[in-house]
């Protein structure tokens, strides 16, 4: 028997070294297990009794705090406010401002500022702070970019708003959220936002990107003051575990729920669910400068093709979402209930494509002047239900000879494919109701050239003067028919698809009174929120 | 102050195991200064190779799908200098790193230092709640299953490690959820800012890293116990769990410990998911949100952090190896 490794020996040598280490291992274990016995022990606040705070759960960053990028959570969480507010029907009402009027003109706007508002470092809003922080704020992409304004200055109370062209949507602009008003001390010496400093119900206690955000009461708000005393928004990316956090009570709001969740908490007698149509689409943009979808008749075969039932019950889990115009009914204004509904009919879509000298080749796939009827679809997986309405656009299409490669990559895609003029068709869902009134969003997408986000290549000058005239004019002998024109061509030339409504989402505990959803997205109304005795 | 005459010449610094350290210690150090300069190179090389605008990809980042336009792409790239030679542009990166400079996120503009300061610190409160579940679940069950090799125990355990490995990480985490955070309600699902937040990812990431970690304390301890000096040991009349102490758990840790450093890969991949399904503010979420949004010098740090952390793991295993196995020091 060979012995003796050196290793070993050493160890035989000093057994008592040996003993003590193992001596201070087992203590430090035992020093680890108490230490996890204590956090087990200590019920986190969200588990805890007799509640002062709510927490929100939704898939959203919080990258940072310029309200270019960032300013929907602090719009939403009661942070900041704009000089105009808007009610959940969209009428708009007087926020930092109270009152507002146009000149006989049309082009200069003035908003008289509301008296007492502090901020939340002390300093008192006047009318140089607020211009200070529109005439940042125009300078920012979004839509405020592309608004008509010449010059923006203070009088007094008031701000004066100059204008180049009629711009009725105006007050409807600043409701946005990149039109939120800071404090000076929010803006560095180049105009970067180092704090967000604003007049809301709730104050930053704390921002840690991109995942959470903590409030407490502010004090000195102008209006009816928070009922809870803090509030904590976290970036829960997974469906799956905003379903679970609303379970478990470890968030009290969640907002946007798989249809897998939605129906799990359904059946929960603490947990109560509610499904809000808002004004967001899912839409299918089309190339119209491509040569199989220029011809009208073509794009009303595909849109044909479409079973928007089967899609709205089969992947929305929401029947009533299907969209059956652009224009979802909670816009009332937009949304003609007289319009002849878009159906899903296989047989007159194989019969109109047909008649366009489309005829089946070898593989089943329309083929016509040897160029097969084959398409690209671009769509993005941040809202997980477009890659399975995909994939059934794809299986829909194909029953009708139509062959669609289905591309599942970032959302910028989209946009750079309208730049540069790759795109074939795109799948996305488009918020109308970015501004209380979606005219902005309406004039933008089906106005002149089309844009990112909507129409392209689509030829129709008389709903760009239509819209544009909507734009200028708030009359509603105006308005009214400027927007019926545009909402019949829209249905009649079919520049995009509309798929389906969609349903907003939320899971909040029976214990939570005062719940206002807000189909416009513009804000949780955390400050009327109170727990149950 | 008087200095020892031959203190600096000592031999304790020329040979012996201060020396093995020092020279560890440069070669490691050396090895993470080039680590630094090809990693930094790298991402940046292979985010320019992507395919895809970067200034449509950062805009996206920054103003969500709603807001990004063509025009909010052009001043995104104006602002940045995107369209400068890429050249220029790593240039510009390697002169900031050389004063310690990470530079500014892209998406935010915040600097990156602060964002990994913050996100670091989790990961590895994630990283070390891993380890301590792996270590404290593994090294009972190993040393059980490999005294006695083959035995009713070590087939369980064999089938439970096959089981939970191939068990992915997010669907463990979600049944681990349901279980303590729904069904007995003792830990909160997700989120952080509270200790008990950390229990569940940790968790999940410790049985994940125990499963393989309890084959390798079993081999290792069914290998010391067949050995002969293990064998003289209890021969001479030590008891098992005597012999065990004194001759058995130095000589099997070297290769746990080993083992361990090799499976810090493993807790990467698995620190991605787990920590965007507890929506714990990790580097893994920060990385895959940066590619995701070109964020290069987001992408940069924290891919830096992870290779330095790499280096640092390496080191720290091979000195607990030599703390373990004198051998090791000569």
């Amino acid at each position: 028997m060979t012995l003796v490794p050196s290793a070993n020996q050493k160890i035989v040598i000093t057994p008592h070294l040996m003993e003590k280490k193992m001596r201070v291992f087992a203590q430090t274990m035992i020093g680890v297990g108490a230490v996890t016995v204590a956090l087990l022990g200590s019920t986190p606040a969200s588990l805890a009794q007799g509640r002062t705070d709510v927490v929100v759960a939704a898939p959203w960053h919080v990258n940072g705090m310029d309200p270019a990028s960032d300013g929907y959570t602090f719009q939403r969480m009661e942070v900041a406010e704009t000089l105009v507010d808007a009610g959940p029907d969209g009428a708009l009402r007087p926020g930092l401002a109270t009152e507002w009027q146009v000149g006989d003109d049309g082009l200069v706007w003035r908003f008289r500022l509301r008296d007492g508002v502090q901020f939340h470092d002390g300093t008192v809003l006047n009318a140089e702070v607020a211009v200070a922080s529109l005439n940042r704020a125009v300078t920012q992409p979004g839509i405020l970019q592309n608004l008509p304004i010449s010059e923006i200055a203070a009088d007094g109370d008031t701000v004066v708003i100059q204008l180049s062209q009629k711009f009725a949507a105006l007050p409807a602009t600043l409701a946005n959220y990149t039109a939120l008003i800071l404090a000076p001390a929010s803006f560095d010496q180049d105009g970067k936002v180092i704090s967000m400093i604003g007049t809301g119900p709730f104050k930053v206690a704390k921002i840690k990107p991109p995942s959470s955000l903590s409030l407490t009461r502010f004090d000195g708000y102008w209006g009816e003051a928070a009922h809870v005393e803090a509030a904590r928004y976290i970036s829960t990316s997974r469906a799956e575990t905003r379903a679970l956090m609303a379970e478990s009570g470890d968030a009290d709001l969640v907002f946007t729920l798989d249809p897998a969740g939605y129906s799990r908490l359904s059946l929960l007698e603490q947990v109560e669910v509610k499904a809000v149509p808002i004004p967001r689409t899912i839409v299918l943009k089309l190339n119209l400068a491509h040569p199989a979808l220029k011809e009208v008749e073509a794009r009303q075969a595909l849109s044909l093709a479409i079973d928007r039932d089967g899609i709205a019950a089969g992947i929305l889990r929401f029947p009533d979402a299907a969209a059956s115009q652009l224009f979802p009914p909670v816009l009332a204004d937009w949304h003609d209930p007289a319009l002849p509904p878009l159906s899903y009919d296989p047989d007159t879509a194989r019969e109109k494509l047909a008649a366009l000298g489309w005829a089946s080749g070898d593989d089943g796939i329309l083929v016509r002047d040897g160029t097969r009827f084959a398409l690209t679809l671009r769509t993005f997986p941040n809202r997980p239900e477009l890659p399975l309405i995909a994939a059934a656009l794809q299986d829909q299409w194909r029953q009708v000879g139509v062959e669609l490669d289905v591309s599942v990559g970032n959302f910028s895609e989209i946009p750079a494919g309208h730049q540069d003029g790759t795109l074939d068709v795109a799948l996305y869902a488009r918020n109308y109701g970015l501004t209380p009134d979606p005219i902005v969003n309406a004039a933008e997408d089906f106005g002149a050239g089309g844009a990112d986000w909507g129409a392209m290549n689509w030829d129709a000058p008389d709903v760009a003067a239509a819209l544009s005239k909507a734009l200028a004019d708030s009359d509603p002998a105006v308005r009214g028919p400027a927007i019926n024109l545009a909402v019949e061509a829209i249905q009649r030339d079919l520049p995009v698809f509309p798929i389906a409504w969609y349903m907003h989402t939320v899971a909040y505990p029976d214990a939570l009174q005062g719940v206002v959803i807000d189909p416009l997205e513009r804000d949780y109304e955390l400050s009327k929120l109170r727990w149950a005795e | 102050m008087t200095v020892r005459p031959g203190f600096l010449q000592g031999a304790v610094w020329k040979s012996g195991p201060f020396a093995t350290l020092g020279r560890m210690a440069l070669g490691r150090l050396v090895q993470a200064l080039l680590v630094a300069l090809v990693i930094g190179i790298i991402s940046f090389v292979m985010m320019e190779a992507l395919p895809g605008d970067a200034a449509y990809r950062i805009a996206a980042g920054r103003y969500g799908y709603d807001m990004l336009t063509g025009t909010a792409a052009e001043q995104v790239r104006i602002e940045l200098g995107l369209d400068r030679p890429a050249w220029q542009r790593v240039a510009d990166w390697v002169g900031h790193i050389l004063v310690m400079d990470l530079g500014r996120s892209a998406v935010n503009g915040d600097p990156v230092s602060h964002a990994l300061s913050h996100q670091l610190g989790h990961s590895v409160m994630l990283a070390v709640g891993a380890l301590f579940f792996a270590l404290i679940i593994a090294v009972p069950t190993g040393t059980i299953a490999g005294l006695r090799p083959g035995g009713a125990f070590d087939r369980i355990l064999g089938g439970l490690t096959v089981l939970l490995r191939a068990l992915p990480a997010f669907l463990l985490g979600i049944i681990l959820m349901l279980f303590f955070a729904v069904q007995l309600g003792i830990l909160p699902a997700a989120g952080h800012g509270h200790g008990s937040h950390l229990l569940l990812p940790s968790l999940t990431l410790g049985i994940v890293l125990a499963a393989v970690l309890s084959r390798v304390v079993r081999n290792a301890v069914a290998e010391t116990v067949a050995s002969e000096s293990f064998q003289f040991a209890r021969h001479k009349g030590l008891s098992m769990a005597t012999a065990l102490r004194r001759h058995g758990a130095r000589n099997a840790a070297v290769p746990v410990v080993a083992y361990l450093g090799v499976q810090a890969a493993l807790l990467v991949e698995g620190v991605v998911v787990v920590e965007s399904i507890f929506a714990w503010p990790g580097i893994g979420h920060a990385l895959t949100h940066a590619i995701f949004e070109r964020d290069v010098p987001m992408l940069q740090g924290t891919a830096l952090m992870l290779g330095l952390g790499f280096v640092l793991l390496s080191f720290a295993v091979e000195v607990i190896c030599l703390a373990l196995d004198p051998r090791r020091r000569a």
